[in-house]
């Protein structure tokens, strides 16, 4: 079914989710073992080999975000004695766990049976698993995954990740779900993943094109849930990919645009490259502010936020360890700043960008840290002007429509006196 | 003639600027915002168009009267405006007066409120014909306020009519003046301020400038207000855009530009076309901002204006580094507690009021030469000394611009971009 103003996988998207936390809510009773673990390099197809479901905790944050409920989490935690400056992210879901946990489709979450930790870039993951864990007192796995300081991974590094995982975290999933690990179907799984991902791959392509047929940043973000949550390697989420692509393909086909806040996009007046996560709380809202003014995203480093695919990753089936150390290794904000500039100047010239805007949020340091030099570095490179917004996760305290919109204006503007400039 | 209008409807004042068909400003206008954009920007655009009236007749009389006649029948036409507006103040004050007091009272507070009036207008004409008035607010409500205070806090009786009760007439009604359309209009003072002047020969350019026709070819609205205009949305540009467009038309040799309004603080390169390549601004917390002086200037009981000649007489400024304006009242009283001088914490607060402006610079690309203070704060000395010391300290030589009319830069800009448009 379509509903009007939405695209048919963002009702299929929004379906696979509910129907996610329904399960979840029935794990207890149905025996299902619960697994937490973090969207940045997670571990979805070796979890879900061993029948256990995943929870992951920034997922509900910014889906309570979504629907209006971070705020109330939020105050929650900080009663209980969580600064305002600890990540809103933490403060949301600490929040919701003190008031019931109850998930943000209103389904309540199991507990979980084991805490897995695949991504060490965040130093604040570390911490947030320690206060569940002192909550839960359940098994904990936290696995070091090494900072890509010199712009790759070695393969010592791949090794000691791939190490880690066979000697650590396959013995405790095999103690806390009761199975033997079963690598053929793991196998099956990351063969799945593979295919998703070259689907996934032609979609976010998909917006070279002009008219882009597709928001590579607010509509992405709907695109990358399944693939970066739990449906990865699962026969739903190759399907969902499968649907997602023919359906992108269909508007290029058409040269139609993406749907957004403002109705069907195909007029696009400016192709922007943005990097840094999306604010949650208002999430139509801003991206409002840049479908209103003709402004699409052709490509976003957020996107990539579990893994990135576009440079030549695939899951690979022939060596399933090895394969899920790459990808813990090779999560956008693992990759150092040199490696980000990089990837942001592709992004501006491969996707024939007319700017380039960081979303600046207070609450992550794993993204924020050495925005400025980013900002500079990518101007300098490419000659695109860059533009800086600032605001936050699900901490609605932070997000000023009236400033972000003055930004946008401006930085909109400021492209038009350029274009103009440049053609007398 | 054909002219061009750009409005800047800032948090804390609202600008207009007219400029004629070759680009050249003809008047400014300027009011409180007073949280009231659409009756702001009526004020502001009527006393622009009332200073662009003057303008041409500037241009009708330079020759034949001289400068010095025109400057004095301006000077005329500002007392007329203000004794217009002191009449309306004082049937306000009388008539909620009436209805405040009781019966017995209502004889006693009539006659002190006709003296007081009296000793403002004749405080008026004063300073009408002293040649160099003492400095005060534009603002009539500020200029107003002051002396009807001190003058009230002489004549009043602690056992008849209190300075209290004139005090509180005072501010029932001052927001009701304010938030009426005055009659600001040329033609309603010009005559008058002819006869004071007593000069005839002006009869006829005051004639021709009062008939001139004025027509509005083209408008653009910007600042925190924008969105209120009446205006489509190609009419209505960023603030950002329009501070570096009026910069660049104020100083052509500008690149980078700061400006420091009520509650924003931007920092903006722009090239030599006066395009904007690259900017940053405060988030949505305005401390370190024009505000943040007000709230000082509150705290100290003193007026705005006053602030940077204290801060100025500092020799051993305070080092402050929150510039949080919520908080600005408690870190006053803490350095006060402390024994810290006036003049010594006021001239801190101005440093730091510019380092959070530096950092803002840094961000947005450094500062280039020459380099533009616009905006409100740009009026002030201290702040003025300040961004001379630390720039000079952290980018070495740089020209500093600062046109008289800075607060205008953004309403400049604006207007411009309305020439442009209709080219």
């Amino acid at each position: 079914m379509t509903v009007p103003g939405k695209d048919r996988s963002m009702e299929l998207q929004k379906e696979m989710l509910a129907g996610h936390y329904r399960r979840l809510e029935a794990a207890p009773e149905a025996g299902e073992p619960v697994v937490y673990t973090f969207v940045p390099g997670n571990l979805t197809e070796l979890i879900r080999s061993f029948d256990a479901l995943p929870v992951l905790p920034e997922i509900n944050a910014l889906q309570s975000a979504m629907r209006g409920r971070s705020q109330g989490f939020i105050a929650e935690a900080e009663r209980a004695g969580h600064s305002e400056d600890v990540c809103s992210y933490v403060k949301c879901d600490v929040g919701m766990l003190k008031a019931g946990n109850i998930g943000p489709t209103g389904t309540r979450l199991p507990k979980p049976d084991l805490l897995l930790l695949s991504y060490t870039g965040c130093y604040t993951f570390m911490k947030w698993f320690e206060l569940l864990r002192e909550e839960y007192r359940c098994p904990t796995v936290f696995l070091h995954v090494p900072y890509q300081g010199d712009g790759r991974q070695t393969p010592e590094q791949r090794a000691y990740v791939a190490s880690q995982i066979r000697k650590e975290l396959i013995p405790a999933l095999e103690k806390v779900t009761g199975q033997r690990y079963d690598e053929e179907r793991l196998r099956e799984s990351l063969h799945r993943s593979a295919q998703a991902e070259d689907d996934l791959v032609a979609v976010l392509q998909s917006a070279r094109l002009e008219p882009s047929p597709i928001d590579a940043y607010f509509g992405a973000v709907y695109y990358v849930g399944p693939i970066f949550s739990a449906f990865r390697g699962t026969p739903e989420g190759a399907a969902y990919y499968r649907a997602l692509r023919q359906e992108v393909e269909e508007r290029a086909a058409q040269r139609l645009g993406p749907m957004t806040p403002s109705g069907r996009l195909d007029s696009q007046k400016y192709r922007l490259v943005v990097e840094g996560p999306p604010n949650w709380t208002h999430f139509r809202e801003f991206w409002r502010m840049f479908s209103d003014e003709g402004a699409v995203v052709v490509a976003s480093t957020y996107s990539k936020v579990g893994g990135t695919y576009d440079f030549g990753f695939r899951h690979d089936a022939s060596d399933p360890l090895g394969t899920m150390a790459d990808y813990c290794s090779g999560c956008y904000t693992n990759l150092s700043l040199p490696e980000r500039v990089s990837m942001l100047v592709r992004y501006a010239r491969e996707y024939r960008a007319d700017g380039f805007l960081i979303h600046s949020v207070k609450s992550c340091n794993s993204f924020s840290a050495g925005q400025l030099t980013i900002l500079r570095e990518v101007e300098k490179r490419t000659g695109i002007p860059g533009g800086f917004l600032e605001s936050d996760l699900v901490d609605a305290r932070y997000f000023s429509p009236a400033n972000l919109k003055n930004r946008l204006e401006s930085y909109f503007q400021m492209l038009d006196a350029r274009r103009a400039r440049s053609e007398t | 003639m054909n002219c061009f209008v750009g409005i800047d409807l800032g948090s804390t004042t609202t600008k207009a600027v007219v400029l004629d068909e070759r680009g050249e400003t003809l008047g400014r206008g300027i009011t409180n915002s007073r949280s009231n954009y659409d009756l702001a920007a009526e004020l502001a655009r009527t006393e622009a168009f009332v200073s662009a009236r003057f303008a041409l007749l500037e241009r009708e009389v330079a020759q034949a009267a001289g400068p010095a006649v025109l400057a004095r029948l301006l000077k005329a036409f500002r007392l007329e405006q203000t004794l217009a507006q002191l009449a309306r103040l004082r049937a306000r004050i009388e008539e909620e007066g009436a209805r405040a007091v009781p019966q017995d009272r209502r004889a006693p507070l009539s006659r002190t409120l006709a003296s007081v009036f009296e000793k403002m207008l004749s405080e008026e004409e004063e300073r009408f014909d002293d040649p160099a008035p003492c400095e005060r607010s534009d603002f009539f409500r500020d200029a107003a306020g002051s002396a009807f205070a001190r003058i009230a806090r002489d004549l009043a009786d602690p056992r008849g009519i209190s300075f209290e009760l004139l005090a509180g007439l005072y501010d029932k009604c001052i927001v009701k003046v304010e938030n009426e359309p005055l009659e600001l209009g040329f033609r309603e003072h010009i005559g008058r301020a002819l006869e004071r002047v007593g000069d005839r020969s002006l009869e006829v350019a005051v004639d021709r400038a009062v008939e001139a026709p004025l027509e509005v070819a083209a408008s653009v609205g910007t600042g925190y207000g924008r969105a209120r205009l009446p205006f489509p949305k190609e009419q209505i540009r960023s603030e950002i855009l329009c501070h570096g467009l009026g910069a660049h038309a104020l100083f052509p040799g500008t690149r980078t530009v700061l400006d420091i309004g009520g509650q924003d603080t931007k920092a903006i390169q722009v090239d030599p076309q006066g395009i904007v390549t690259s900017f940053q601004m405060n988030d949505r917390c305005a401390a370190g901002c024009g505000r943040y002086l007000g709230y000082i200037a509150d705290e100290m009981n003193m007026g705005l204006h006053e602030l940077a000649p204290l801060a100025l007489s500092s020799r051993r400024p305070v080092r402050i580094t929150s510039t949080c304006t919520v908080f600005a009242g408690a870190e006053l009283r803490e350095r006060l507690s402390l024994g810290e001088k006036r003049e010594d914490i006021l001239a801190g607060l101005h440093r730091a009021v510019i380092l959070r402006a530096l950092s803002l610079l840094a961000r947005s690309g450094g500062i280039e030469d020459e380099f533009t203070f616009t905006g409100g704060v740009a009026r002030n000395a201290a702040a003025v000394s300040a961004l001379r010391a630390l720039v000079a300290e952290n980018y070495g030589q740089r020209r500093l611009n600062i046109s008289p009319d800075s607060i205008y830069t953004g309403a400049l800009g604006a207007a411009l971009f309305a020439r442009r448009a209709a080219a």
